[in-house]
């Protein structure tokens, strides 16, 4: 990395988007942070770049384009084509040095993850991790914080509007306080970005056709390469994608008495609305589902079009993971338990007979559509 | 006077704690209902040194002491009567006898099995109750009949021996002088492997289903001398005091069953709503929490004690009989009432509070009644 | 060799979380408890222990009511701990937190055969990020998100899990993994462990101890050193609740499909 001074504010601009690939696939939520990239782009009167890393990837810069990129930055080298920490943080590192970007975006994915601290430590600037919501114009700042926050209004209106820090929003306690973050000394301002958050921009094909391509020249070799990738595997097993469901219907404790009819009625209604099954921690923990079900703040979080929790109490941990749905169903005999605090509807009940009650129900309602 | 615990028995209980809500709690009313052995739990008791936990490192122990073996039991008992019962019997009734009276060749032979932390450790038992004599111990049948070359013959049956049938080795009282009554007595470490001895009946139980009970029947069973536990003929005083000793577990146990029951209550009665409002807003429940609380807390100050007198040498055969007395009747009251606050969902298996009240009442019965225990302390008092 | 795990003392999210008028989390309401991922770490380290005899240090930075925890880690077997606690290192983001556990490291030594083991993320700031920028700080390599690992003659073989799999990745010691809960079990204290643990050494390092590293400078520790600032801290509004449904039979699931039905929701 050549000298690089991150408090000189002025000598930064341009908004970046790390493209993360995998196997030489686009990982889709880079096209969201696109979108997001190109709405602060255009706040701040300045270019969106994509930042690409691979080997023979030349041909997702179009895409980039597409979806909002004015132009790609590509990194093409054979010790780029599976991610290593130090191959990806050492070629971007060289670069932002060199072209010095006022914002970074990285999705917040495992490698993203990775890859973002490493940086962020080695450019000495800050990073703030898996964002929410992201802004650089303060009115739509305040307009946020209008709608999603409980600050009064005194504090809202004084703001500084002349303000062009990044303000990145992201949840903590599991969704129990929001901090934005800003990083007002020192650039590049870089966020990582929660997958499945931020809306993805529309397709334009022209706008893919004139994207500007810069080869960037890669000095890389082994002995710079500390770890060895020695496989990649892709887990045979159906993943379950909670976080992309629309429709998500969780067990918890309640299924104790009868685990396997619980499950497979969890199941039945997931196949009849196009959901998945997911579980509260108590139901993984006690094995009755695998740990990659599990919704909560220790597993994923998910916002569908409908939850359906049967037998969940609510604990803390599992609300903050599912608290954001936009319909929540909730079945418990506990007429207390806290879940009935966040559901938009509550059956006090058995969830053995009243699962299948709702399947039946369901079931009727779309024949009759 | 400092009725705190010391930093080394806080941090303890706090491992307790965490033990039994991850390992014992779920496992509670499954035990129960198919009145199975807790044989995984056990074995975790025993690699994390809660099964030898009041016995010197020396000897093969944790090296605690009898409040952190009083603190275990109790918050194991709080989700398992069970389990607490295990450890209680095991430690006490088990190891202890052989702790106090052995020789160093038997404490190495037969006590740092029992007590080593580690999965796959051995389990001990207690034989001294018989068909015809429970606390009554001079009327024992069972007899060990000396051979010449010093070895002994044993015949007979025990009844109600907790961990029969799954323990490893057994302290047995036998017969050696049946014109001495009480005074000829004497006490036998016994293998389960030894030729001749065999398991009888499991009972099936109201409560503390899931600690195996039953009968152990001894036919010919061949003695080696280095067996015979302390002096010949001096059996009645190792039963005595290792029952003693075994009422400090006992109202552990009981301490611990009434206070998971509270617990539970209380929870459920902040959550539990009729009328409009949650039980804990009635004020008659509310008085019926408050002697609850106070009776445990009394119960706890009387075990407490009597754990800590054994600690530093003090006698303590009355204080560990009040204790059980007080904590084991505690226990059958605040269950009984929690039972109530429960109303028919503490009626049915699907709550665990009938359990715990099923669970309560044989700490009113074993190890000695709670007639028995009133005759020990009037004994104490007037003597 | 020696593991040095980083742990952190968070408050325990799966109770009531307490927040105060100003947004901010009333801490002092709140129990404390180790962070989880951290506790695979610590697990992790302890393993290797069992297995090879190495020694393990635990260090944390806090406040000095953290030692409670260090003893708790101490009572599971960890041999030292080591406080990081002064008033320079209060406000400290991930940037500064990390050039002061770097220090920290250096200051405990680390050597060639040596590992790093760090909890994924914890459940209080979700950052995931202290751990890598630890590696960077001390210049060596990283693996985070660990579920499995091993050690060979410096060689380390780390099952690195992704979202739709996993890599299996070799680097080799000194180097600093991230742990995540499939990794492993984490063990209780054990009574002999709580017996012990008081007496086994716990150094505390604080500002002076630890200023001549050049990582410690007085614009890269503390709240001064921190690139990032929190400009607000709210709360969300509470969704409003919904509706209990009256009766749990047919007819409620039925009138509930049907206004499902003309919402598009189902």
């Amino acid at each position: 990395m050549a000298e690089f001074n991150s408090t000189k504010l002025e000598d930064f601009s341009g908004v970046w988007v790390f493209c993360e690939q995998r196997q030489g696939k686009l990982q889709p939520t880079v096209l969201e942070l696109l979108g997001e990239g190109r709405k602060l782009a255009n706040d701040l009167n300045t270019e969106l770049c994509g930042l690409l890393l691979g080997k023979d990837v030349d041909g997702i810069a179009k895409e980039l384009g597409a979806y909002g990129a004015d132009k790609v930055y590509v990194a093409d080298d054979a010790l780029l084509e599976t991610y290593t920490t130090d191959a990806y943080a050492k070629v971007i590192c060289d670069i932002v040095a060199d072209k010095k970007p006022e914002i970074m975006l990285i999705a917040a994915t495992n490698i993203g993850r990775d890859l973002g601290p490493r940086c962020a430590a080695r450019l000495h600037t800050g990073l703030t991790a898996d964002c929410t919501h992201l802004d650089v114009d303060v009115d739509k700042y305040a307009d946020f914080l209008r709608e999603a926050s409980t600050l009064p209004a005194a504090q809202i209106d004084a703001l500084n509007r002349a303000d062009r820090n990044l303000k990145m929003t992201r949840p903590a306690f599991g969704g129990h306080l929001m901090a934005t973050i800003i990083c007002p000394r020192f650039r590049p301002q870089i966020a990582t970005v929660r997958p499945g958050v931020f809306k993805k921009g529309e397709y334009d094909e022209a706008k893919g056709n004139a994207v500007a391509v810069e080869k960037i020249a890669v000095s890389l070799s082994e002995a710079d390469l500390e770890t060895k990738v020695l496989e990649v595997v892709k887990e045979a097993k159906e993943l379950v994608d909670l976080a992309g469901a629309d429709v998500v219907v969780s067990v918890g404790r309640g299924i104790s008495k009868d685990v396997a009819a619980g499950i497979k009625i969890a199941e039945d209604l997931a196949a009849e609305l196009g959901g998945v099954v997911g579980g509260s921690r108590a139901a993984t923990d006690a094995g009755w589902l695998t740990a990659d079900h599990q919704v909560g703040q220790t597993g994923k979080t998910v916002h569908p079009r409908l939850y359906i929790a049967l037998g969940i109490s609510g604990a803390i941990q599992h609300k903050a993971g599912m608290q954001d749905s936009e319909c929540i169903i909730a079945v418990n005999k506990a007429d207390s338990a806290p879940i009935f605090d966040v559901a938009d509807y509550g059956i006090c009940g058995d969830l053995f007979k009243v699962g299948p009650m709702l399947l039946d129900a369901f079931k009727a309602a779309k024949a009759g559509k | 006077m400092d009725f705190r615990l010391t930093k080394e028995e806080a941090l303890f209980q706090k491992m307790c704690r965490e033990f039994a809500i991850n390992e014992v709690e779920p496992l509670a009313a499954e035990i129960d209902e198919q009145e199975r052995y807790p044989e995984e739990t056990v074995q975790k008791l025993m690699k994390y040194g809660l099964m030898g936990i009041q016995f010197p490192k020396e000897v093969g122990g944790s090296g605690g002491n009898y409040v952190m073996y009083s603190i275990a039991i109790e918050e194991m008992s709080k989700f398992c009567g069970t389990t607490g019962g295990i450890m209680s019997a095991h430690g006490t009734l088990g190891a202890w006898p052989i702790y106090h009276f052995g020789t160093p060749e038997q404490k190495e032979k037969w006590l740092r099995p029992l007590i080593e932390p580690k999965e796959g450790a051995k389990i001990g038992a207690f034989g001294l109750t018989e068909p015809n004599a429970g606390t009554d111990s001079a009327a024992q049948q069972t007899i060990a009949e000396k051979q010449a070359d010093g070895s002994y013959i044993l015949n007979g049956t025990k009844v109600f021996i907790t961990g029969g049938g799954r323990a490893d080795t057994y302290v047995v009282f036998a017969m050696t002088d049946k014109t001495k009554g009480n005074k000829g007595i004497s006490a036998f470490i016994v293998d389960k492997d030894d030729p001749g001895f065999s398991i009888g009946k499991i009972e099936h139980k109201m409560g503390i289903r899931g600690s195996q009970t039953s009968e152990l029947i001894f036919e010919d069973v061949h003695l080696p001398a280095d067996r015979l536990l302390g002096k010949e003929n001096g059996g009645f005083k190792i039963a005595m005091m290792t029952l003693d000793g075994g009422r400090i577990g006992i109202a552990s146990q009981a301490l611990g069953i009434a206070q998971g029951a509270l617990d539970k209550a209380v929870q459920y009665m902040k959550e539990r709503v009729q009328f409009g409002k949650t039980l804990d807003k009635f004020q008659g429940l509310q008085w019926m929490v408050a002697d609850m609380h106070t009776q445990i807390e009394a119960a706890r100050l009387l075990v407490r004690r009597a754990a800590f007198n054994h600690d530093v040498g003090l006698p303590f055969t009355k204080e560990a009989a009040m204790a059980k007395l007080y904590a084991s009747e505690v226990a059958m009251d605040v269950t009984t009432k929690c039972v109530q606050i429960y109303g028919g969902y503490g009626y049915i298996r699907e709550y665990p509070m009938e359990r715990m009240m099923r669970d309560a009442k044989i700490t009113e019965i074993y190890e000695g009644t709670s007639q028995v225990q009133r005759m020990v302390i009037a004994g104490q008092v007037l003597r | 060799m020696k593991a040095i795990v980083c742990v952190k003392q968070v408050p325990d999210t799966s109770g009531k979380v307490a927040v105060n008028p100003d947004g901010t989390l009333n801490r002092a309401s709140m129990q404390t408890i180790t962070n989880p991922d951290d506790l695979n770490a610590v697990e992790a380290a302890l393993q290797l222990k069992d297995a090879t005899g190495c020694k393990v240090v635990v260090v944390t930075m806090g406040p000095p009511p953290a030692e409670g925890m260090l003893r708790e880690l101490l009572a599971m077997g960890a041999d030292e701990a080591v406080l990081v606690s002064s008033r320079e290192f209060g406000g400290s983001d991930t940037y500064a937190t990390s050039q002061i556990l770097a220090a920290a490291i250096n200051k405990i030594g680390i050597e060639d055969e040596d590992i790093v083991l760090c909890g994924r993320q914890a459940i209080d700031g979700d950052t995931a990020q202290v751990g890598s920028q630890i590696a960077e700080k001390l210049e060596i390599p990283q693996v985070s998100y660990a579920a499995d690992f091993k050690i060979e003659g410096g060689k380390v073989t780390v099952k690195r899990m992704l979202e739709d799999g996993y890599m299996t990745i070799q680097t080799s010691t000194p180097c600093l993994l991230t742990c995540i809960k499939e990794l492993n079990a984490p063990r209780y204290m054990s009574l002999s462990g709580i017996m012990d643990c008081y007496a086994k050494p716990l150094s505390v390092y604080d500002y002076n101890t630890l200023k001549d590293d050049p990582l410690i400078e007085p614009d890269t520790i503390g709240l001064k050193g921190s690139p990032t600032n929190i400009f607000k801290s709210f709360t969300p509004p509470q969704k409003g609740k919904g509706k209990m449904l009256e009766g749990a039979d047919k007819a409620t699931c039925e009138s509930l499909a049907a206004e499902l039905l003309t919402k598009h929701i189902i």
